[in-house]
């Protein structure tokens, strides 16, 4: 296609703004203000461009479209390719989407440095896009791993008071996968000869080499999930990250490693995954009971929300590596689904953590007295997270319970199990701030502006809709599936 | 549009404008107009039953979830067995509509109310309405989700909120038996519509399915899940406790919830999926156990509590257990009959309670009441209607659908079928006794309310009277009216499945006369015996204490199961979670995962610094050890 490189214009857009953002002079406070807005408009337009991308999209061409290619490097073929389909479109949709928010949140949360910040959520941007449009497995793994040196910054310097342990734990446990990546990605492109995502879907490797290969790529991904024993940098980068970094972190970055499976881990290395298909759906059977024990002994919402998380994304690799229609669209419904709740919720306890500066769950107590509006739209938001029919949350969970049990039924009984478990603390939460009256004290704070309930309405919004049409997803993704499922 | 289409839509409508009217602090507005919308539906439903021909059908609104050959639509399935749920929904619903205007008028956030029930309203007519599991599932939970804000409307109150929550999370663990039916069923029959699900059950009857080694038959494996899920709906014995609880909430909830519809969602499910439990006679005769078991277990648990909400609480669980052992004998159509007259009974039962709360200004319990019948005579009369129905004296609503249970139960002659009638004679002996402990106490008793508050007591408006009047009619003629629903099998055409076609009423009239008698005897005499020893023996209370001690303190703390569940299920819980969260998550994975690993690397860098000590001399000694090493690599 010769037409105009719009994939390009979507990554590199953002990297021309942090590059002004860097540039510019002036007074603290023009620039923070200029800035912020610079920062809004290029996301607004990149949520432009992504909708007209989809606009424009085949849906029921299962080949990527919108394909860009020049090759850097002869040997191994590395080129600049980019191209999407249904899957990675949905989740550049879900970025654009949740860019903007945050950039307008930052108004009321960033307080200090904010070139820098703006540098770093731009550059954030435009890697994050590339990984979900980009083709050359060389490209994909930059895009990757670089995601890390913005995250890393935003936790490590507008982060909370152990920010630096935390954005260090970050830091070296997704490094450390990195490693494995590479030799991975190495091996295959001396093997193969390419780089290119597509060629080496339908390059077939030894039986033997593709279980190496696989697990390579396992660890890094599993950490990105993460899954269940990689998860414990989560808690903590969550609790650390300012809310705008928490919620890029739970709504796309972990996505990023349910897409790499999806992406590269299936279609290239079809006879590994189905070898470790059994061992994936234990370890993510273990992240949904387990860390929904865990969470129900927080004191911390933040750190509550992120174990759950960990629950949630168990439900995603469970339904992908179930290797069912029903699973692995139900894993990207999912994620989806997860990376709007997920990002509403710590939107929430952000809004009570400007009020009071405290993410104790007994700080807060009859919230519904003083936030009503903010307490209905809470509950709404919990409910979507605990799974309730009509809300996305409950699709996503139910096709990855389906696909699961399809698979195998004892497997499917206890992913069934985590949904009762998730439920109890939850609701637990809302009990304690929305509806408990502390006899000690009585929170009173100021009810959201309504530049806030704009926000966090838009989210509770997206879920019932997405719950209750579910097919605008389910149909989107269609081709992709199934042509995924024909290397099985 | 259509005009089944707007029986459903006219509550949610009724519930929108209401959550309009919170915003806007309109209470007035909020409860007239989601009540004559309700009422409205109501009409309309009772028309659709009494010309059900003209409107049976399958109205498909939208699909929902499609993927691979799985295709879900949102749809109102009208059948015999929808409309008259559909009816009994809406008639209740109207009439504690109304009901409510007058007992919730000092409440402040009526709006919020009466958005709450019209919310419910519709989620239960989305369940009874489905033609799939899933489209089932959504007014299961919708109901769940309103019964729980409903329950917790006082959220004030800390007691509310826990009930709130307990009735939440343990209809959850039911959810799961449904989740997994839905699962399995999807797996085997590939489709989670009703029709054709049950069109190829015929095809699985023998079907095997291994768990852990283990064979069972599929169909019975899939029931005794979906029977899971009724039971804590339905609030049967184990997954019981939630019921009692939920009285925390406004009492005409409690009529319209936890009596009248919600919890005889168990029910439904059990008598839709009739297809389904036909083929597995295992279940069957489950159900028939919970069912006897619970209705005994919950009828001695209501002897001895004075809270006259919880008393008719228990009594409904225990009234739950008679449809499902109805329906464990096959018996699926007494099983709806016996629904619906309970629904109008119960829901006058609780109503009256009602009013008799509100008369006394919240006060609920029994022992401090006495006398009302010369205060509250519209009331009392109701009281005793009701309980009339409830104890089954003919020719109340609850002779004939309870009797015709019992009788045909004895008239099949089988082991199971002759104790349903054994143990359900003896559930309606208690009924009885705690019936007349309550109108007694109540009514009757010295009264133990200062002479201040006595002589204040009103009558409470027409409001509430009105709605008492409609539902004691269903109390009295709701037997004769609703009749053809077991009179005569063609009524259901093929929404219940059985698999021999019995006339149950034909089958009923051959048992002995005296048979027929004892449940009616029975009740009787528990009305004489116990009204006699309340009103003529002194201290009866402490009497009963002495000779029945230790039975009377298990029936006091109703069997022990709250205390168990709370010891495992909140203590034990919380003490397994901070263990995995101390010991494994930060004592295991981290210390010897990130934190380890890091410390040793620490530990090993210090060794290498000790090298790197800056003095020339060791270092042109490495040098020199690497020049011999490398020098021997390349010679030999």
């Amino acid at each position: 296609m010769n037409s105009f490189p719009i994939l390009s214009s979507i990554i590199i857009l953002p990297l021309f703004g942090a590059l002004v953002a860097m540039l510019v002079k002036g007074s603290d406070k023009e620039i923070s203000k200029n800035l912020r807005d610079l920062a809004l408009w290029i996301s607004i337009v990149e949520l432009i461009l992504v909708v007209l991308l989809c606009l424009q999209f085949d849906q029921s061409n299962d080949n990527f479209q919108f394909v860009e290619k020049t090759v850097l490097l002869t040997k191994f073929n590395i080129s600049y390719f980019l191209g999407v389909d249904a899957v990675s479109l949905t989740f550049m949709l879900l970025t654009a989407f949740l860019f903007p928010l945050c950039i307008y949140y930052t108004k009321l949360s960033i307080k200090y440095r904010t070139r820098e910040f703006m540098v770093c959520f731009l550059l954030l941007q435009a890697l994050v896009m590339g990984v979900f449009s980009c083709l050359d497995i060389v490209l994909f793994y930059i895009f990757f791993e670089s995601l890390l040196i913005p995250m890393f910054l935003i936790i490590g310097i507008w982060g909370g008071k152990r920010r630096i342990f935390a954005s260090y734990k970050f830091f070296i446990y997704t490094l450390a996968g990195s490693v494995f990546f590479l030799i991975s990605i190495i091996v295959m492109a001396s093997i193969a000869n390419t780089t290119s995502i597509t060629e080496l879907d339908n390059y077939y490797f030894d039986i033997e080499l593709q279980k190496w290969l696989w697990l390579g790529m396992f660890v890094s991904f599993a950490i990105k999930v993460p899954m269940w024993p990689f998860h414990t940098w989560l808690p903590d980068a969550h609790v650390e990250a300012p809310t705008v970094g928490s919620i890029i972190l739970a709504g796309i970055l972990l996505k990023v490693g349910g897409y790499a499976f999806l992406r590269l881990s299936l279609p290239i290395l079809p006879s590994a995954s189905f070898y470790f298909s059994e061992a994936i759906l234990i370890l993510s059977i273990i992240a949904i009971i387990y860390t929904s024990f865990v969470a129900m002994a927080q004191d911390d919402m933040k750190k509550m929300i992120a174990y759950s998380s960990v629950a949630h994304m168990g439900y995603v690799t469970a339904g992908i590596f179930s290797l069912t229609e029903a699973g692995i669209k139900g894993a990207i419904f999912q994620m989806l689904s997860h990376g709007i709740v997920s990002s509403a919720l710590f939107l929430s306890i952000g809004f009570l953590y400007e009020r009071t500066n405290s993410r104790q769950i007994k700080d807060y107590s009859f919230l519904v007295k003083s936030m009503p509006v903010f307490s209905f739209l809470f509950i709404v938001i919990v409910l979507s997270s605990v799974g309730l029919p009509g809300t996305s949350g409950f699709i996503g969970e139910l096709m990855s319970v389906l696909g699961v049990y399809k698979f195998n039924s004892i497997f499917g009984f206890f992913v069934a199990f985590g949904l009762v478990l998730g439920a109890i603390y939850m609701l637990r939460l809302v009990r304690q701030i929305v509806f408990t009256i502390e006899a000690r004290k009585e929170t009173t704070l100021k009810e959201l502006i309504f530049s806030e309930k704009i926000i966090l309405s838009l989210f509770a919004i997206l879920s019932i809709l997405l719950g209750l049409m579910p097919n605008i997803l389910l149909r989107f993704i269609d081709s992709f599936t199934l042509k995924l499922l024909l290397n099985f | 549009m259509n005009y089944t289409v707007l029986i459903i839509l006219l509550p949610l409508l009724g519930a929108v404008i209401s959550g309009l009217c919170i915003i806007g602090k309109r209470n007035i507005l909020a409860e007239v107009i989601s009540t004559l919308l309700v009422c409205l539906s109501a009409l309309m439903s009772i028309h659709v039953y009494f010309s059900l021909e003209k409107f049976i059908k399958n109205i498909t609104i939208y699909e929902w979830i499609k993927f691979s050959d799985l295709s879900l639509n949102f749809s109102i399935y009208l059948d015999p067995l929808t409309s008259i749920m559909f009816c009994v929904v809406t008639i209740v619903s109207a009439v504690v509509h109304i009901f409510s205007i007058g007992y919730m008028h000092s409440d402040k956030f009526r709006a919020r109310f009466f958005c709450y029930l019209s919310l419910f309203t519709f989620a239960m007519l989305i369940l009874v309405c489905s033609d799939n599991f899933i489209q089932l599932f959504l007014g299961w939970e919708g109901v769940g989700l309103c019964s729980y804000l409903l329950v917790g409307f006082y959220f004030h109150k800390p007691s509310a909120n826990n009930a709130a929550i307990k009735a939440f999370l343990v209809n959850r663990v039911g959810d799961f038996g449904y989740l997994i039916a839905i699962a399995l069923i999807y797996k085997y029959f590939n489709t989670l519509s009703f029709s054709e699900v049950f069109q190829s059950v015929y095809t699985f009857k023998e079907y095997k399915v291994s768990f852990l080694s283990n064979e069972f038959n599929l169909i019975t494996v899939i029931t005794m899940f979906l029977f899971l899920a009724a039971v804590g709906k339905s609030a049967q014995i184990g997954l019981h406790v939630w019921l009692p609880d939920a009285m925390e909430g406004p009492t005409p909830v409690s009529a319209l919830i936890h009596a009248a519809t919600m919890v005889t969602a168990g029910v439904f499910l059990v008598v839709r999926c009739s297809p389904l439990f036909e083929y597995s006679q295992f279940t069957l005769n489950f159900i028939t156990y919970i069912g006897i078991i619970t209705s005994i277990f919950a009828a001695s648990v209501a002897l001895l509590q004075d809270d006259i909400k919880k008393v008719i609480a228990y009594s409904t669980c225990s009234q739950l257990g008679y449809m499902f052992f109805a329906c464990g004998i096959s018996a699926y159509s007494l099983a709806m009959f016996h629904l619906v007259t309970h629904a109008f009974f119960k829901a006058l039962l609780f109503l009256a309670a009602g009013s008799v709360i509100h008369s006394l200004h919240h006060e609920q319990n029994f022992k401090n009441m006495g006398e009302l019948y010369k205060k509250l005579p519209i009331t009392y009369f109701f009281v005793i209607v009701g309980s009339l129905a409830l104890t089954g004296i003919p020719p109340f609503a609850g002779y004939f659908s309870k009797d015709l249970i019992l009788e045909f139960a004895l008239s099949k002659h089988t082991f199971n079928s002759t104790n349903v009638y054994i143990f359900g004679c003896l559930g309606a002996f208690l009924t009885a006794i705690y019936s007349t402990r309550l109108l007694y106490f109540t009514f009757h008793g010295k009264s133990k309310i200062s002479p201040t508050i006595f002589k204040d007591i009103k009558e409470p408006p027409y409001v509430m009277i009105v709605p008492l009047f409609i539902l004691a009619i269903g109390a009295i003629f709701g037997g004769y009216i609703f009749y053809n629903l077991v009179y005569d099998n063609s009524f259901w055409k093929d929404s219940i499945f059985t698999l021999n076609n019995i006339n149950y009423v034909e089958e009923a009239h051959h048992i002995d006369k005296i048979f027929k008698l004892i449940p009616i005897i029975l009740v009787v005499t528990a009305f004489i015996i116990v009204f006699g020893s309340y009103k003529f023996i002194q201290d009866l209370s402490s009497k009963l204490n002495k000779y029945f001690g230790t039975l009377t303190v298990i029936l006091k703390n109703k069997w022990y199961f709250d205390s168990m569940y709370n010891y495992l299920f909140v203590k034990k819980l919380l003490d397994f979670s901070k263990f995995l969260w101390t010991s494994v998550d930060i004592g295991i994975i981290d210390l010897k995962g990130p934190i380890g690993v890091s410390a040793k690397v620490m530990k090993t860098a210090t060794y290498f610094r000790k090298i790197q000590n800056g003095k020339i001399f060791s270092y042109a000694i490495f040098m020199f050890a690497g020049i011999v090493v490398f020098a021997g690599i390349l010679f030999f």
